[in-house]
C-alpha cells in the first residue's frame, strides 16, 4: 500500500509507522475472522477444514487463523513502516471497513441472507 | 452451598473475566477521550501514564482470558452432542435450545453471533493499549490515529456488550450444568 508521508499540525514530524500498522493489522484479524467464520458457515468442507479442535469445532481454525493473520500482518507492517510517517486516512479507513465488515458478516441473519439460506 | 466446575468455570468465564472486561471500558473510554481530548495537559503526569498502561494491559488480559476459557472451556460443554436416544438434553444446552422453536434462535443467531463477535473485542483492545501506550499524548497528532484508538475501543465495548448480553440470555435458558460437585459451605438443615 502506497501511504504519502505528512507532518503533524504543529509541523513536528512524527513517526506513526508503528501506530499504523497496529491499526490496519487489527482491521484485518478482524475482517479475517468474519470472512472465514462466514465461509466456515457457508462450506461443509470449509468448515471441517477449519476443525482443529473438535470440541470447539469449526471456532477453533476460524480464530487461530484470524489471531494468525493478526499478528503476521503486525509484524510485516511493523517491519515495513517503522519510523516512517504515514497518511492515516486510507489506514483508518481499510481498517474501520474491515472491522464493519467482521460485525456483519458474523451476525447469523446477515450471513443467512448472503448465503440464500 | 455448592457449585459444579461447569458452573463455577461459566461464572469464572462470564463473570469473572468478561463482565469484569466490561465494566473498565467506562474509565478506558473516558481516559482515553480524556488523553486525546481538545484542552487537555500536553504531558500526562508519569504516574498518571502508569496508571493509565497498567489498566489497559489488565484489560487486554482479561478480554483474552475471556475469549480463550469461552471457547475452549465452556463452549465445549455447550456444544457436547448427547448420545443417541437422550431425551434429556438438560446437560446439552446446544441440543436443549434446538429442541424447540420458542428457543431455537438464542442458538441460531446469538450463540452463532456470540461466539465469532467476542473476539474482535481482545483483538481491537490489544491494539487500542499498544498504540496508547507508545504514543500517549500524540495520537492526537495526527488526529486520525485518534479516530482509530476510540473508534476501534469503542467497537470493542458494542462487541463485549453482545457477547456478554447474549451470554446471559444463553445461559438463562440453557445453562451449562454438569461436572464434579464443590461444597463451598455447609448448613443447617
Amino acid at each position: 500500500m502506497s501511504m504519502s508521508q505528512t507532518q503533524s499540525r504543529s509541523g513536528t514530524e512524527i513517526p506513526n509507522g508503528a501506530g499504523a500498522a497496529a491499526i490496519l493489522s487489527a482491521g484485518i484479524g478482524c475482517g479475517v475472522l468474519g470472512i472465514l467464520a462466514f465461509a466456515g458457515d457457508a462450506s461443509d468442507a470449509i468448515g471441517k477444514a477449519l476443525n482443529f479442535y473438535n470440541p470447539t469445532g469449526t471456532l477453533s481454525g476460524v480464530t487461530d487463523f484470524a489471531i494468525l493473520a493478526w499478528l503476521g500482518s503486525w509484524f510485516v507492517l511493523n517491519r515495513l513502516w517503522r519510523g516512517r510517517t504515514l497518511s492515516m486516512v486510507r489506514i483508518n479507513l481499510a481498517s474501520f471497513a474491515l472491522l464493519i465488515l467482521a460485525f456483519l458478516i458474523t451476525f447469523p441473519p446477515i450471513a443467512d441472507f448472503l448465503q440464500g439460506k | 452451598m455448592e457449585i459444579s466446575t461447569r458452573d463455577l468455570w461459566t461464572v469464572l468465564h462470564g463473570m469473572g473475566f468478561g463482565a469484569l472486561f466490561m465494566l473498565a471500558f467506562s474509565g478506558a473510554l473516558a481516559e482515553l477521550y480524556r488523553l486525546s481530548a481538545p484542552g487537555a495537559p500536553p504531558q500526562a503526569s508519569s504516574r498518571e501514564q502508569t496508571l493509565l498502561h497498567f489498566y489497559l494491559v489488565a484489560m487486554v488480559i482479561l478480554a483474552w482470558f475471556t475469549v480463550f476459557s469461552g471457547a475452549y472451556i465452556v463452549y465445549p460443554w455447550y456444544r457436547a452432542v448427547p448420545p443417541a436416544g437422550t431425551t434429556d438434553f438438560a446437560e446439552y444446552p446446544r441440543r436443549l435450545l434446538l429442541s424447540s422453536g420458542k428457543t431455537s434462535e438464542w442458538h441460531n443467531v446469538g450463540m452463532e453471533w456470540k461466539e465469532h463477535v467476542a473476539w474482535l473485542a481482545p483483538i481491537a483492545m490489544t491494539m487500542v493499549a499498544y498504540v496508547t501506550m507508545k504514543y500517549g499524548r500524540a495520537i492526537v497528532r495526527p488526529r486520525h490515529m485518534r479516530t482509530a484508538v476510540l473508534g476501534f475501543a469503542i467497537a470493542a465495548f458494542v462487541a463485549t456488550g453482545v457477547a456478554g448480553a447474549f451470554g446471559a440470555f444463553l445461559n438463562k435458558y440453557a445453562p451449562v450444568r454438569g461436572g464434579s460437585t464443590i461444597v463451598l459451605m455447609g448448613g443447617e438443615q
